[in-house]
C-alpha cells in the first residue's frame, strides 16, 4: 500500500475511534451513572430543586444533544465549568499541566536512560547469574504495591531522614525543584521493574537474529554488536513504547501527585472523583484519550517511515 | 486404539515441565495456601473474630501478635488473612469476567472476520484509547463503589489484550486443514469454533488468566486506597491507606503486613505465569 494512502487511512480512522471514546464517556456518565443532581443536592432534595438543577446543568436536553456536546468538546477542548469549583475546566487544566509536567517530564526521561542502561547491561550478561538476579529483581519489584513505595519513600527519605520536601509545590523554575525530587525518584523506581524487563525482552529478541550472527561471524566484538547493531534495531519497539507512554504524562502520576500534594492534573482528577465532579472527570478522560489517539497515529506513521514492511498490511 | 507407548498429550507434557520448575511449584503452593486462606476465612472457619480487640492500640509486633495491632487493638495478622478474601475473590471473579469477554469477542472477531471483525477491532481500539486508570475509576465510581464495583471495573477493563491475542490465533487457525475437515463432515460455525479451534488456544487463556489475576489484585489495592473499593471489611488497600497516618508514629507493621501479603501472592502469580508460558507455549520459551 502506498505510504500516502496508508497515512490518510490511518488519519481517517481517528474519527470513528474518537466518536467511540465519546460514546463510552457518554454511556458511563450520562446513561448508567447515578443521577448527578442527587449526588450534588443530597438525599433530601425536593423534586423541584432537582428539576431546576437538571435544567441548569443541561441534563434535561435530549440525549443526542448531550452526546454531541461531548463530541464537540473533544475538538474544541471547551469542557464547560467544573461543578465543584465553578472554574472554567480548560483553565484548570492549563494550570494543572505545569506542575504535572515538571514532575513527569524529567522523571520520564531519567527513567528511560536508567532503565535502558540497566537492560543493556543485563542483555550483555544474558543467561548468566547476573541476568537471572536482575530478572528476579524486576519481577519482585513489580510485585510490591506502588502505594508501598510511595508511603515508605515519603516516610523514610522525607520524614525520617529529612532529605526532601514531603509535600507541597511552588511555581517557577528553581523553586519547584525540591518538591519534585522525591516523587521523581519514586517514579523512576516504580518504572524500573516493568521497563527493564520489557527492554531486555526487546533486546534479546534482536540478539538471536541472523544479522547479529553475521556481525559475530565477521569478528565484531560483543559490546559493539550490542550497542551499535542491536540497539539500533531494538529502538523501533522501544520508541513505540515511549511515544505511547507520553499521553499518560499529562495525567502526571495520579497517586504521586495526591500523596505529595502537587497541584497537577492527576491530583485534580482524584479531587474531581472525590467530589463527584463529572465534567472534570469527563474532560480528563477525553483529553488523555485524544492525546493517546494522536500519539498512536504518530507512532504508526513513524513506524512505516522507518520500517517499510509494516505498510504491507 | 490402545498402543503400548501412548505419546504424551500437550497437557501432560506441560504439567511435567511445570513440576520440574522448582520456582513454579513453590509459586503454586503459595497460591494454593492463599486460596485456602480465602475460602476458610470466607466460610468463617478462621479469623472470624478479626474485629475483636485483643490488646492495646498500636501494640508492636510480639510473640502473641506477630504482626502487631492496629489502632483499635485488632490483630494485624488476622486482618491480613481476612484481606486475602477480598483480594482472591476480586482477582478470581474479575479475571474470569475478562476471560469470558476477551475470548467471546476475540474468537467472534477472528472467526467471522469482515464487518463483525471491523466492529470489534474498532471497539477495542476505542477502549484502549481511554487510559485504564480513568476507566477503572469511572466504572467503580458509577457502579456505586464497594466490592462488586471493583470486580466489575477490573473485569470490564482487563479483556482487551486477551481479545487481541485470541483474535490473532483464531485467524491463524480458521483456515487450517482440521477446521476444513470439520466442515467437511458437516460441522457448523459454532461447532468448529468452540469444539475445534478454541481448545487449541486454551493455553493463551490460562496464561492470560494468571497474569490478569495479579493485575486485579494490585489494582484492587489502589482502588480501595482511593476510597472506591471495599468498605467495612479488611482489605490490603485499606490497611495501606491506614498506614499513611501511622508511619509518622513509627507504626510500620500494618503497611509491612499488607505489602508483604500482597507482594508474595503477586510474585507467585508472576512466576507461575512465566512458567506456564514456557510450559504451554514452547515458541515463546526464554523470552
Amino acid at each position: 500500500m502506498n505510504l500516502y494512502v496508508y497515512t490518510l487511512r490511518r488519519l481517517l480512522y481517528i474519527i470513528p475511534v474518537l466518536l467511540g471514546v465519546c460514546a463510552i464517556v457518554f454511556f458511563l456518565f450520562s446513561v448508567v451513572s447515578p443521577d448527578p443532581t442527587l449526588i450534588m443536592l443530597g438525599k433530601h432534595a425536593s423534586v423541584q430543586q432537582m428539576e431546576e438543577l437538571r435544567r441548569e446543568l443541561g441534563l434535561d436536553r435530549p440525549w443526542f444533544i448531550q452526546y454531541l456536546d461531548i463530541v464537540k468538546s473533544a475538538f474544541t477542548f471547551d469542557f464547560g465549568r467544573s461543578w465543584s469549583t465553578k472554574q472554567e475546566i480548560l483553565t484548570m487544566i492549563k494550570q494543572g499541566a505545569i506542575p504535572s509536567l515538571t514532575l513527569s517530564l524529567p522523571a520520564f526521561i531519567l527513567s528511560f536512560v536508567i532503565s535502558i542502561t540497566i537492560s543493556l547491561f543485563v542483555a550483555f550478561y544474558r543467561g548468566k547469574i547476573l541476568d537471572k538476579i536482575a530478572i528476579f529483581g524486576c519481577v519482585s519489584m513489580m510485585s510490591i504495591s506502588s502505594l508501598a513505595y510511595i508511603l515508605f519513600g515519603q516516610w523514610f527519605f522525607g520524614y525520617k531522614l529529612g532529605l526532601f520536601e514531603i509535600s507541597g509545590y511552588e511555581y517557577g523554575f528553581p523553586d519547584f525543584v525540591p518538591y519534585v525530587i522525591l516523587p521523581g525518584i519514586i517514579w523512576i523506581i516504580l518504572g524500573l521493574g516493568p521497563d527493564v524487563r520489557f527492554y531486555r525482552t526487546i533486546l534479546l529478541d534482536e540478539i538471536y537474529q541472523d544479522y547479529v550472527r553475521t556481525a559475530r561471524a565477521k569478528g565484531l566484538g560483543e559490546s559493539l554488536i550490542l550497542f551499535k547493531h542491536v540497539l539500533k534495531n531494538a529502538m523501533i519497539p522501544i520508541i513505540t513504547y515511549l511515544i505511547i507512554a507520553i499521553p499518560f504524562l499529562i495525567l502526571g502520576a495520579l497517586l504521586l501527585e495526591s500523596f505529595f500534594s502537587i497541584p497537577g492534573l492527576g491530583a485534580m482528577t482524584l479531587n474531581a472523583v472525590n467530589a463527584s465532579d463529572f465534567p472534570v472527570i469527563k474532560a480528563m478522560t477525553i483529553l488523555t484519550s485524544v492525546a493517546y489517539i494522536i500519539f498512536s497515529v504518530i507512532t504508526d506513521i513513524c513506524y512505516t517511515l522507518v520500517d517499510p514492511r509494516v505498510r504491507l498490511k | 486404539m490402545a498402543t503400548e507407548q501412548q505419546s504424551k498429550s500437550l497437557w501432560q507434557h506441560a504439567w511435567e515441565t511445570l513440576l520440574r520448575d522448582k520456582m513454579a511449584v513453590v509459586a503454586m503452593i503459595i497460591i494454593f495456601v492463599y486460596m485456602a486462606m480465602a475460602v476458610l476465612s470466607a466460610t468463617g472457619i478462621i479469623v472470624s473474630d478479626w474485629a475483636a480487640e485483643v490488646g492495646p492500640s498500636y501494640g508492636a509486633p510480639s510473640l502473641d501478635h506477630w504482626f502487631g495491632l492496629d489502632m483499635f487493638g485488632r490483630s494485624v495478622l488476622a486482618k491480613t488473612i481476612k484481606g486475602t478474601e477480598v483480594a482472591i475473590s476480586v482477582g478470581f471473579i474479575a479475571s474470569l469476567l475478562s476471560l469470558v469477554i476477551g475470548v467471546t469477542l476475540g474468537s467472534i472477531a477472528g472467526y467471522f472476520g469482515g464487518r463483525v471483525d471491523e466492529f470489534i477491532v474498532w471497539f477495542y481500539t476505542t477502549f484502549t484509547s481511554i487510559p485504564n486508570i480513568m476507566l477503572l475509576v469511572a466504572i467503580t465510581f458509577i457502579s456505586g463503589k464497594g466490592l462488586k464495583a471493583v470486580i466489575l471495573a477490573l473485569g470490564l477493563t482487563g479483556w482487551v489484550s486477551l481479545c487481541r491475542l485470541i483474535r490473532g490465533e483464531v485467524i491463524r487457525h480458521k483456515d487450517r486443514e482440521y477446521v476444513h475437515a470439520a466442515s467437511a463432515i458437516g460441522g457448523g460455525n459454532y461447532r468448529k469454533l468452540v469444539k475445534h479451534i478454541l481448545p487449541n488456544v486454551t493455553h493463551i487463556m490460562i496464561i492470560s488468566f494468571s497474569l490478569q489475576f495479579q493485575i486485579a489484585i494490585k489494582s484492587e489495592v489502589i482502588l480501595s486506597y482511593l476510597g472506591l473499593g471495599v468498605q467495612g471489611r479488611p482489605s490490603w488497600g485499606i490497611m495501606i491507606d491506614d498506614a499513611k497516618l501511622e508511619l509518622a508514629r513509627g507504626v510500620w507493621w500494618q503497611l509491612g503486613a499488607a505489602t508483604f501479603a500482597m507482594a508474595l501472592v503477586v510474585l507467585a502469580f508472576n512466576i507461575l505465569g512465566d512458567a506456564l508460558r514456557d510450559a504451554l507455549d514452547p515458541k515463546l520459551k526464554g523470552k
